[in-house]
């Protein structure tokens, strides 16, 4: 038996066009893979550390965006995960010689535990939007202090990479501005990004979604939410934590500032919402504007421009930039770039 | 016959308001229980306790024979007790079809497993034409057969309905109500539904419990029940909606 439909639902729903098959998505990771490829050859050499910048930033980002923007579960504290990548691979590098690709490893493992104990007790105790935010945020500054007052992690001063005389893969240290760096950053997007397709289309990915919209629709009809969310976050934070190991073997140093700071949280959370959140490419896209925006506001800071003269010696610029930058994305694009144009082409 | 339910004792307050009271109840297997009663009755409390929802502070509740007290939703739903909500809650970014092929995958098999058995619930439900349609833009009567399709994957063996067929135009109601008379036929589907429609609760119902603030103060027959004294007097001496 069949029930005829109602003419009032067909109210001019949305039609939505969407398939599982990743073939397309990969086309699209091949196409700006090619184009990534080519970047270094048409870049000048004192500009490549703009380019790893916008690598590092959409590597945050992917992380940030599975557990806030496909998880709803909005994080303020990724730095938490970003610092245990950096320092589990400074810390490794600098007191037991170990490889960065090792501590690649063991950092993300670190942060995907750290990540599932917060998470853990933090929907424990029923922790929701604001407060959940602020719980995270609040994790991430409890990890920067201990940091500072951990001697053994180098406490306010932090861990230099110590340098090599030669270029080696093992330890992951070129010459500044080698081609290198920018190589392996891109290789790390697209695995990022090949993650997340991958997971999106998995049962946990799409829980995942499911419980993001209404919670408890999904837990009577059978999803595991606990475990669900904490599978999510688990993910978010090993794939940050990457980032911040990259950091680290890229910048040489790291301290709790830099490691641990909100500014790094911001960071992660910027180019996803100026991107789409919840989209795939969104988190790309925004990365390719802060990257070049973050080189800018710093080279203003060391040489401000005539008529900026008074931020000479100043700091903070970029946080400044980057708050009035999400300020104007959410009033005048609340999807954000690709969110926009995906909408646009929809209802074209 | 079996007991799917056994509810023992239940009660529930909230700050002080007795929402519940020795709540006792059983439902037969393969049975059609009504559940009706005034607004504020405890009719969605009790449907939340025995989900998995809400905690009871007293009383057991047992599915199957195994005791669920306590229990969390998603455990109870794979203990084979499906629900509705009073107000729809689709997975608003999802299109209908992708809500239900959700509900399946919860039971296990691949993807392509819980697309099958999601077909086959919309094509039952009637849902063909605007299951690609992203569930944010239905109207409520969509939403109300998306909210009973999805649930019908996770192929339930009890089935709490919380008013399905409120907001649906009469024409609308027939089909649904047939949908569930067959499914109990053909599938041994045991349901208990609240609603305030009574000529569907006269037409599906075994039996009926009628809650009045947090106790049941009359159940037994459809016929007998709605000519009880005690129930008139419930609904403020008014005749019942429908009756």
């Amino acid at each position: 038996m069949t029930i005829t439909t109602p003419d009032e639902a067909l109210d001019a729903p949305v039609e939505r066009e969407k398939s599982r098959s990743l073939v397309r998505p990969l086309l699209v990771l091949a196409v700006i893979t090619v184009l990534a490829a080519l970047v270094p050859s048409v870049l000048s050499e004192s500009r490549q550390s703009i380019a790893v910048r916008v690598l590092i930033f959409a590597i945050m980002a992917l992380g940030w965006n599975l557990m806030s923007g496909y998880g709803g579960m909005f994080s303020f504290g990724h730095a938490a995960y970003f610092g245990i990548g950096a320092y589990t691979d400074s810390y490794l590098l600098v007191h037991h010689n170990v490889s960065p690709w090792i501590s690649l490893f063991i950092g993300a493992a670190l942060a995907a535990l750290v990540a599932v104990v917060t998470g853990y007790l933090a929907f424990r105790y029923k922790l929701r939007a604001a407060y959940f935010a602020l719980a995270t945020f609040a994790f991430a500054e409890m990890l920067r202090l201990l940091a500072t007052n951990t001697h053994w992690v180098g406490g306010s001063t932090g861990l230099h990479v110590p340098l090599l005389t030669a270029d080696s893969w093992w330890k992951l240290q070129f010459a500044a501005n080698a081609p290198q760096y920018y190589y392996i950053g891109l290789a790390m997007v697209v695995i990022c990004v090949l993650i997340t397709l991958l997971y999106l289309r998995s049962r946990s990915g799409i829980y995942t979604v499911a419980i993001r919209d209404n919670e408890d629709a999904a837990n009577s009809l059978g999803v595991p939410v606990m475990r669900v969310k904490l599978t999510t976050m688990a993910l978010s934070a090993a794939i940050t934590a990457v980032a911040g190991m990259f950091y680290a073997q890229y910048f040489m140093f790291v301290d709790p500032d830099i490691a641990f700071g909100q500014a790094q949280s911001v960071q992660a959370i910027t180019p996803a919402v100026i991107g789409g959140v919840a989209t795939v490419w969104g988190p790309l896209v925004g990365a390719l504007i802060l990257g070049p925006l973050s080189d800018l506001t710093s080279s203003w800071l060391r040489n401000p421009p005539g008529f900026l003269d008074f931020l000479a010696g100043r700091s903070g610029l970029d946080v400044i930039v980057y708050a009035v930058l999400l300020i104007v994305i959410v009033v005048a694009l609340p999807k954000g770039i690709v969110g926009t144009v995906k909408q646009w082409w929809r209802n074209r | 016959m079996n007991n799917v339910l056994e509810v023992r004792d239940v009660s529930k307050s909230f700050r002080g308001v007795h929402a519940l009271s020795d709540v006792e109840l059983d439902v037969e297997e393969g049975s059609i229980l009504g559940v009706i009663g005034p607004n504020g009755a405890g009719k969605t409390t009790f449907f939340n306790v025995i989900a998995g929802a809400l905690k009871p502070d007293t009383g057991r509740v047992h599915l199957f024979g195994k005791d669920i007290t306590g229990h969390s939703p998603h455990r109870v739903a794979h203990a084979g007790m499906g629900r509705t909500f009073q107000l729809m809650r689709p997975f608003g970014s999802m299109t209908a079809r992708e809500n239900v092929i959700t509900a399946a995958l919860t039971r296990g098999g691949n993807h392509r497993a819980a697309a099958r058995r999601a077909d086959e619930v919309i094509e039952a439900t009637g849902m063909g034409t605007w299951a690609d349609a992203v569930s944010d833009s239905l109207h409520t009567a969509a939403l109300k057969r998306l909210e009973l399709a999805r649930v019908l994957a996770t192929s339930p063996r009890l089935l709490l309905l919380d008013e399905v067929l409120a907001g649906l135009v009469p024409s609308e109601r027939a089909p649904v109500v047939e949908l569930l008379a067959e499914l109990r036929e053909k599938e041994g589907l045991t349901l208990v539904f609240v609603e305030h429609i009574m000529q569907a609760v006269m037409r599906l119902s075994d039996s009926v419990v009628v809650f009045d603030r947090g106790r049941i103060i009359a159940s037994g027959a459809p016929a007998d029940v709605v000519a009880d004294p005690v129930v008139i007097e419930a609904y403020l001496g008014q005749e019942l909606p429908g009756a």
